[in-house]
């Protein structure tokens, strides 16, 4: 295995040894765009509960209530539709402001239950 | 806010103050302001120094330069966490004035594990907790100070860990101008499952783009960590070609991403060797990209100098390549959390050898002719190779998976020490899930599918504002442990921030650290309990070798000791020796005119050192002849009874003689002798009898029965101030 990569390895950089300065350049920002592109990807097709807390944040809702927010959220399978999505639809259906609609989530167990 | 006053200590409460609504006057990263046409002062035409500031302390040697003090190019960075902000902040004003314009928090012990952000003001471990309460009192700080210093502060701390996103948005609210950001450092050091940790770091990096925080990559851990750092240099190319690469697709501008590199070897390597082919390969590869050159930290050990000369070389390869950021290592890293006068050191190093070395790159050239155009190029193939083999392996994940990382050999070859990760394990695994078709989150800088309702101006439209456009919505909380805070820290330490009482410190108010150093004439391990034993005896509590070196295995050793005294000093019990007022210049002429002063002077006793005494007398160098004094100067090696005999020749109204050899008090011994042979013969009444000297102070040259002594740095103004002011007692002028 081991000698079967050294080999490879020799192999790879005789392609290499007419390449100039520049081209070598290029040839490394080719692999690199290459390799990064499944982890954009997962960026743009995934969230976490780091990534929604960061949304509450953002909504003026302080960070220990955002905590309990994202979480129940979490438990309750919503994660998908966004925490600042679920804490809007929350406010909008109760007529009140956002802070109130994430303490409602916090406090109110049946908060969450019809939304979408 | 009231802006400082340089004669008082920063108010750390007064920061404290109202913090509840401060917002950051300004956000994103500031470089250094070129000066057009290079920097001209006093003889001097700097090529690369940046605008001056408006207070600073200059290096030592700068008294013999007019006290200029040339800003280099790079911006300079300090790293400052005690584990106690209040008392960062006071470090971080003296950083400043030193030279450091970009101050980097560590974090505390553990902070990248925590799930969530922390709050309040809780004491850290080895950093400081990063909560928006430390950081907003720091920015706030760090305002005032600016406009002190007259040049802009760059203040900046870590967005790593499984808070990532969140980091990043309370760095964003805060006005925190840089951060590391580098998903792989999660993945290999923090063991962050790796999934997770991109998914965060994607949405961390959009955020940290629109706010201009200045991100820096994690790579130069690799070399900190492989046991041969630099035999991993192929992978530190990968490892900042990956997250240059990621955070540019996310839409990073590339003029924000710095790469963060250290020379990787050290003494006694012939460093060089290897550092300078790594740094040409990095500036070409890299090219669009900001460098943060960072001191080595892997190999330094307890001894300051040993460090202190590294980052010399260090920093010197970033003169001769380049750097847009030049981080400090403080040299006292290796032995304890590093202590308030170390950071300057750290800073002054940098500052000394960039200053030292400006223009350096019009002098020298760098030849790649020779073997560091082949090493350059060997570098970048196996570097290229590495992400070959990635590719052909499945990818990064993959990759990580079979250990590809931090293996302590030279690529292609394998130690079997890499690093390796399972992509079901980890902190945070499985915890990523699928945006939905209808994932929704109504604020700015969001990275990534977003269905936000159509029309919309803003994304945080339907919220009517986030607190990125609106910051006075953010929540603010104060405190959360009320038997862990910074009000009950200060309240312990108000008497020596704020009283009478005087206490020495190494990191904290208080603290009572002090570092002696002794030679013991005993072997390394005899030495270090002697040397503790030494320490107690002087009176220090827990006193700790921090530091040892043999000088031979038999002759002796050189120890440092640190320990605590339990005392303080009360301030309104010193006696401050008033500070000299001198007469005006035109004053002293009007004096030396009225009665035409004369003196004799001479360096006294078997001791040719001419050069002080000449700069106190000659008109050149501003000395006493300047006002109007008339002088005759009898040389080096003159016996006392000749400079007696001279004066009484002469008529002279002085005798000034200079002792610079001390050796068994032969100063003290030639000032008495002085006095003595003037009583005898009878003059001394008429004759004043001054002398200086390096080991001379005015209280030991009046013990010795002189009228004034002066000691290292006097300017003829002060020997003539002196001989007028006494004239002027004895009513003779």
């Amino acid at each position: 295995m081991s000698e079967d990569r050294i080999k490879k390895f020799e192999a790879r950089r005789q392609q290499l040894k007419n390449m100039n300065d520049e081209q070598l350049k290029a040839r490394f920002w080719e692999l690199c765009n290459q390799i990064v592109e499944p982890m954009v990807d997962y960026g743009r097709k995934y969230t976490s509960q780091s990534i929604e807390r960061s949304v509450l944040l953002r909504m003026g809702i302080d960070s220990v209530t955002s905590q309990g927010v994202v979480s129940r959220i979490n438990e309750a399978g919503l994660l998908g539709k966004g925490a600042g999505h679920v804490v809007l639809k929350v406010s909008q259906k109760h007529k009140v402001d956002l802070r109130a609609a994430a303490k409602r989530i916090n406090e109110d167990k049946t908060a969450l239950e019809g939304l979408f | 806010m009231k802006s400082l006053d340089i004669k008082k200590k920063i108010d750390i409460e007064e920061i404290l103050n109202n913090l509840e609504n401060y917002h950051p006057r300004r956000k994103g990263w500031t470089w250094r302001e070129n000066v057009d046409g290079g920097y001209k002062v006093e003889k001097f035409h700097f090529k690369d120094m940046t605008k001056p500031l408006k207070n600073s302390v200059p290096l030592p040697a700068a008294k013999y330069f007019n006290n200029i003090d040339p800003q280099p190019q790079p911006v300079i960075t300090t790293e400052i966490a005690s584990g106690r902000f209040e008392d960062d902040i006071r470090r971080m004003r003296m950083a400043a004035w030193h030279g450091a314009d970009h101050i980097m928090v560590i974090r505390t012990t553990g902070q990248s594990h925590i799930d969530g952000l922390l709050e309040g003001t809780p004491e850290g471990v080895g950093g400081v907790p990063i909560t928006r309460k430390q950081i907003r009192a720091s920015r706030k700080a760090c305002d005032l100070i600016e406009d002190e210093v007259g040049r802009k502060i760059n203040f900046h701390s870590y967005v790593s860990g499984v808070a990532g996103p969140e980091v990043a948005v309370l760095f964003a609210e805060e006005g925190i101008n840089g951060a590391h950001q580098d998903p792989q450092y999660n993945v290999l050091y923090r063991n962050v499952n790796m999934y997770r940790s991109f998914t965060d770091a994607a949405s961390a990096k959009k955020v940290m783009a629109d706010a201009g925080i200045f991100q820096i990559d994690g790579a130069h851990n690799a070399n900190a960590t492989a046991k041969e750092g630099w035999s991993v240099m192929p992978e530190l190319l990968v490892q900042h070609g990956i997250n240059c690469a990621f955070s540019a697709a996310i839409g990073m501008p590339k003029s924000q991403i710095g790469l963060s590199t250290v020379p990787p070897c050290a003494p006694p390597a012939p460093k060089v060797w290897y550092d300078l082919p790594y740094a040409v390969a990095l500036r070409d590869i890299f090219s669009e990209y900001k460098f943060r050159a960072q001191q080595n930290t892997r190999y330094i050990e307890s001894d300051i100098e040993e460090a202190t000369r590294t980052h010399v070389i260090d920093t010197m390869i970033s003169a001769l390549t380049s750097a847009d950021i030049q981080s400090t290592i403080t040299p006292d890293e290796g032995r304890n959390v590093p202590w308030h006068y170390n950071n300057i050191r750290g800073i002054e190093t940098a500052k000394q050898t960039l200053v030292a070395l400006d223009g350096f790159k019009q002098l020298v050239k760098i030849d790649r002719s020779g073997p560091l155009g082949e090493m350059v190029r060997d570098i970048k193939e196996r570097a290229i190779c590495f992400l070959e083999e990635m590719v052909e392996s499945g990818g990064y994940f993959a990759a990580v998976e079979k250990g590809f990382f931090v293996d302590s050999a030279k690529y292609p070859d394998r130690n079997g020490d890499g690093i390796a990760r399972d992509g079901k394990g980890g902190v945070g695994a499985g915890s990523i899930v699928e945006r939905d078709a209808d994932y929704m989150a109504p604020v700015c800088s969001v990275f990534g599918y977003n269905k936000l309702p159509a029309g919309l101006k803003k994304p945080c439209d339907p919220i009517e504002g986030c607190t990125l456009c609106k910051p006075e919505k953010i929540a603010y909380i104060d405190e959360i442990d009320q038997t862990d805070n910074c009000n009950l820290r200060l309240a312990k330490t108000v008497e020596y921030r704020k009283g009478k009482m005087i206490k020495p410190e190494a990191e904290w108010a208080g603290d009572g650290t002090v570092l002696i150093q002794l030679f013991v004439p005993e072997e390394l391990e005899v030495a270090r309990v002697a040397a503790q034993e030494i320490a107690k005896k002087m009176g220090l509590l827990d006193p700790e070798v921090i530091n040892a070196q043999v000088m031979h295995p038999s002759e002796g050793t050189f120890v440092e000791v640190k320990g605590k005294v339990d005392f303080a000093i009360d301030r309104t019990t010193l006696k401050i020796p008033p500070k000299e007022v001198l007469l005006s210049e035109d004053e002293i002429r009007e004096g030396i005119k009225k009665i035409g002063l004369k003196v004799v002077a001479g360096t006294v006793g078997e001791d040719e050192h001419s050069v002080g005494l000449r700069e106190i007398l000659d008109i050149k160098h501003g000395g006493i002849e300047k006002y109007g004094v008339k002088y005759h100067y009898l040389g080096t090696s003159v016996p006392v009874s000749k400079m007696v005999d001279a004066a009484i020749e002469t008529g002279a109204d002085a005798i000034l003689i200079s002792t610079i050899i001390s050796h068994n008090d032969v100063h003290r011994k030639n000032m008495r002798k002085l006095d003595e042979l003037c009583r005898e013969k009878g003059i001394r009444d008429k004759v004043m009898v001054m002398c200086g000297g390096t080991q001379v102070t005015r209280e030991i040259a009046q013990e010795c029965g002189m009228d004034d002594g002066f000691g290292r740095g006097t300017k003829g103004i002060q020997v003539v101030n002196s001989m007028v002011k006494i004239l002027k007692g004895k009513k003779r002028i």
